[in-house]
């Protein structure tokens, strides 16, 4: 294959993508952890982090806007650099709930321990996964692969219904406990967005790949 | 980056017509830098002040000053010949000489008598014609007509020729404008090769071009510099709004 | 109505059209056909007498036999002369029009050149005879080549120069875009370049002043004998065909014919070998 002028952006472009995302992914690691193990500092390190996470968007947008100006890029190249400024906020958005997660957790961990946070780490782990099969998703354009994982959302949700029923009973039971269980309530909710948000990425996969606009239809073939 | 050629206050005139008005610009070593604009703008014009080349027109004439490595090219005792070594062209239609394409590249290294002897004489022509992405295509026939060698194969042969008498700038007037859009992506990706050891002037109507492989873009109209700026801002954010309607396809 | 209106219209259009290809084919048919007449009658009347001592004998009284081989040598020997001069001043003067020529003294050259094409060879002749013939006390070879270069010159230099002017600018800008100065690019670039226009105008001037007559009457003269030397009256071709034609017997102008042939001969052979050796390599 040639190398052209654009090759060279096009790469830089990849990369920065996927070290955000790498990025993402471990704040969403940390957050939970920095919940399950009571680690405060571990937590507020995730919150300085994000800082990061927002600089690292502000150059993909740069750049993105940098190839689609001079570089006049057409058909893959082309989607490709839109499916990237587009993925972009959503990770970042991704990274903003894990912070809000470390929020929570700041405040969880100076309650007493809750047995709930299990239940909460299952979600978690799902939306790990979700997040990690969608970035190798795109990096491998494999849009069987992204529509595989839009179907995993629905057993986040179905979690987060469970979750929610229970808290509720919990603190309708015990008010004492309420402070916990709302915020635990709030880490719930932190989750299920994020497997709504990496729906949306494995959509602009299956954009990228097949030039089909997935995103609003009913049918997800 | 330093700066390589500074024209101060550069006025130029065809008889009593003036094409230049007050240009002052500053142009970086080792840069491509693409002058934009309409036709008859001046940026031809202007881009043949900086080799001289205007000199071969008797009703033209200049004001103003045109440093590169802070002296003076207009100064009086000038040895333009050796100038013209230094700040090699380009033109916009390969105009390759009816030689062979080992001669049209020896050429310059002949008169300049830059070579030992005869291998040594080969040795450049080689080189030369490697830097200019030409050797694989003519390695077997040097000695056929360069007639014989297509559009955008001519014209690299011309760029060859020019590099052959190391020159430090590289002056290029439409390069691309006579050739198709492959052999046009080759002088483009040819032209962000040089640019690590060459300093480039490039006059293009092509604005997606300019886009392509300029460092820098200065925006010409009606004889005056109207705006210049990194490529980047001018194609994303240009300052003045006649840029902006340039850039955008409103005029022009 | 307008539908056969279109048609007549249509119709009058071709009956117009191939009357036009008929006559224009039949006015090239005429010029080809004078031409061959021409040659033909030529060869006709003149093979007899074409022989190898025809070729090679000097004049001789009439009737034993004879031929035109001194006149053949004289005019290469004028020709080559004329040519030796001409050639270098013409072309020289053609380069200079051509790359420095565009202020009041080149068109004052080219004026007089174009002038100069139009003077009537015989006073070129009898020019030639008042500044050599005179002064050397005798005619000779050398005042005949000398007048032959001075009608050469002035075409030359015109040729040439519209055959450098037809180099295009685009080339010379390459050169001097190298760091080539002006006078490289007119000798390395540009010459060679026009090289295979100017060859084809020096030729043809050159079968020009073969055929020229008048001029060798007062300078070079004629004479029974082969001269190696300039110094001589020297016989030429077209002076002895003149000779043949205008004496009493009906053998001289026999020999007349056949030299006419040979001096046409000659001239054709000097116009394939033009084709041949300045056709295009690069």
């Amino acid at each position: 294959m040639e190398h052209r002028i654009i090759d060279q952006n096009l790469d830089i472009l990849r990369d920065k993508l996927l070290l955000l995302g790498g990025t993402t992914e471990t704040a969403v690691h940390k957050a939970m952890r920095s919940l399950t193990e009571r680690d405060s500092d571990l937590a507020r390190m995730v919150i300085e982090e994000d800082k990061l996470i927002n600089k690292m968007e502000l150059e993909i947008d740069r750049l993105s806007i940098e190839i689609l100006a001079l570089q006049q890029p057409a058909a893959h190249d082309l989607r490709f650099v839109i499916s990237v400024a587009k993925i972009t906020p959503v990770l970042e958005r991704i990274a903003d709930h894990a912070a809000n997660i470390a929020e929570a957790a700041i405040i969880l961990n100076d309650e007493p321990e809750s047995n709930q946070v299990s239940d909460l780490s299952l979600m978690a782990q799902i939306a790990g996964e979700m997040l990690q099969a969608a970035l190798d998703a795109f990096t491998s354009e494999d849009s069987d692969a992204s529509r595989n994982i839009i179907k995993r959302d629905k057993e986040i949700d179905k979690n987060y219904n469970r979750v929610f029923g229970k808290l509720m009973g919990i603190m309708s039971e015990n008010p004492q406990t309420t402070t916990t269980a709302a915020y635990l309530l709030f880490v719930a909710k932190h989750l299920e967005r994020i497997g709504d948000y990496v729906k949306d990425i494995c959509e602009l996969n299956v954009y990228l790949t097949e030039a089909a606009f997935i995103k609003h239809s009913k049918k997800k073939k | 980056m330093d700066t390589k050629i500074t024209i101060s206050k550069l006025n130029f005139y065809y008889g009593k017509n003036q094409a230049l008005y007050d240009i002052n610009l500053e142009i970086p070593e080792r840069e491509v830098m693409a002058f934009i604009g309409p036709s008859g703008c001046g940026k031809s014009t202007f881009l043949r002040t900086l080799n001289r080349m205007n000199d071969t027109i008797p009703i033209a004439r200049m004001e103003g000053k045109v440093l590169i490595d802070g002296k003076d090219i207009y100064a009086p005792k000038t040895d333009v010949v050796a100038l013209r070594r230094k700040v090699g062209m380009v033109f916009q239609k390969s105009n390759p000489f009816p030689k062979s394409i080992f001669e049209n590249v020896a050429y310059g290294i002949r008169i300049n008598r830059m070579h030992q002897n005869k291998s040594d004489l080969e040795a450049r022509v080689e080189t030369a014609l490697k830097d200019s992405a030409l050797w694989d295509e003519v390695k077997d026939r040097l000695n056929t007509s360069a007639f014989g060698l297509s559009g955008g194969q001519q014209q690299r042969l011309c760029i060859a020729r020019a590099l052959a008498v190391q020159p430090e700038v590289i002056l290029m007037d439409e390069p691309a404008s006579a050739l198709d859009p492959i052999a046009t992506q080759k002088i483009e990706e040819l032209i962000v090769t040089l640019k690590k050891n060459y300093t480039i002037a490039i006059v293009t109507h092509n604005m997606q071009q300019a886009a392509r492989v300029s460092d820098q873009t200065a925006f010409f109209m009606l004889g005056k510099l109207i705006e210049v700026n990194p490529t980047q801002v001018m194609f994303t954010s240009p300052e003045d709004k006649l840029t902006e309607d340039y850039i955008t396809g409103r005029f022009g | 109505m307008t539908i056969i209106m279109n048609e007549l219209i249509h119709r009058r259009r071709k009956l117009v059209s191939s009357m036009m290809t008929v006559l224009t084919t039949a006015c090239a048919v005429v010029a080809i056909l004078i031409l061959l007449i021409i040659l033909s009658y030529i060869a006709v009347r003149g093979i007899s007498a074409i022989n190898f001592e025809f070729l090679t004998d000097t004049p001789k009284p009439v009737g034993e036999g004879g031929g035109i081989g001194n006149a053949i040598l004289g005019s290469a020997m004028m020709s080559l002369l004329a040519s030796l001069i001409g050639l270098p001043i013409g072309i020289g003067a053609g380069v200079y029009l051509a790359e420095f020529g565009d202020g009041w003294y080149g068109s004052t050259v080219r004026f007089f050149a174009d002038t100069l094409t139009g003077v009537p060879s015989i006073i070129v002749g009898i020019f030639v005879y008042a500044l050599v013939v005179l002064p050397m006390g005798r005619q000779s070879g050398l005042a005949g080549g000398i007048a032959l270069a001075i009608i050469m010159i002035p075409i030359i230099a015109r040729t040439t120069e519209e055959m450098i002017r037809l180099v295009p600018q685009s080339m010379r800008e390459g050169a001097l875009a190298l760091g080539a100065p002006q006078w490289r690019v007119t000798w390395n670039i540009v010459m060679p370049a026009a090289a295979t226009g100017i060859a084809t105008g020096a030729m043809l001037a050159i079968a020009r002043i073969s055929g020229e007559t008048a001029p060798l009457l007062f300078t070079a003269l004629n004479s029974r004998f082969y001269n190696y030397f300039y110094d001589q009256p020297m016989s030429s071709l077209t002076v002895q065909i003149y000779n043949f034609a205008t004496g009493p017997f009906e053998i001289e102008h026999q020999m007349a014919w056949a030299a006419t042939l040979v001096l046409v001969g000659l001239i054709l052979i000097i116009n394939i070998l033009v084709r041949i050796l300045t056709r295009k390599k690069y």
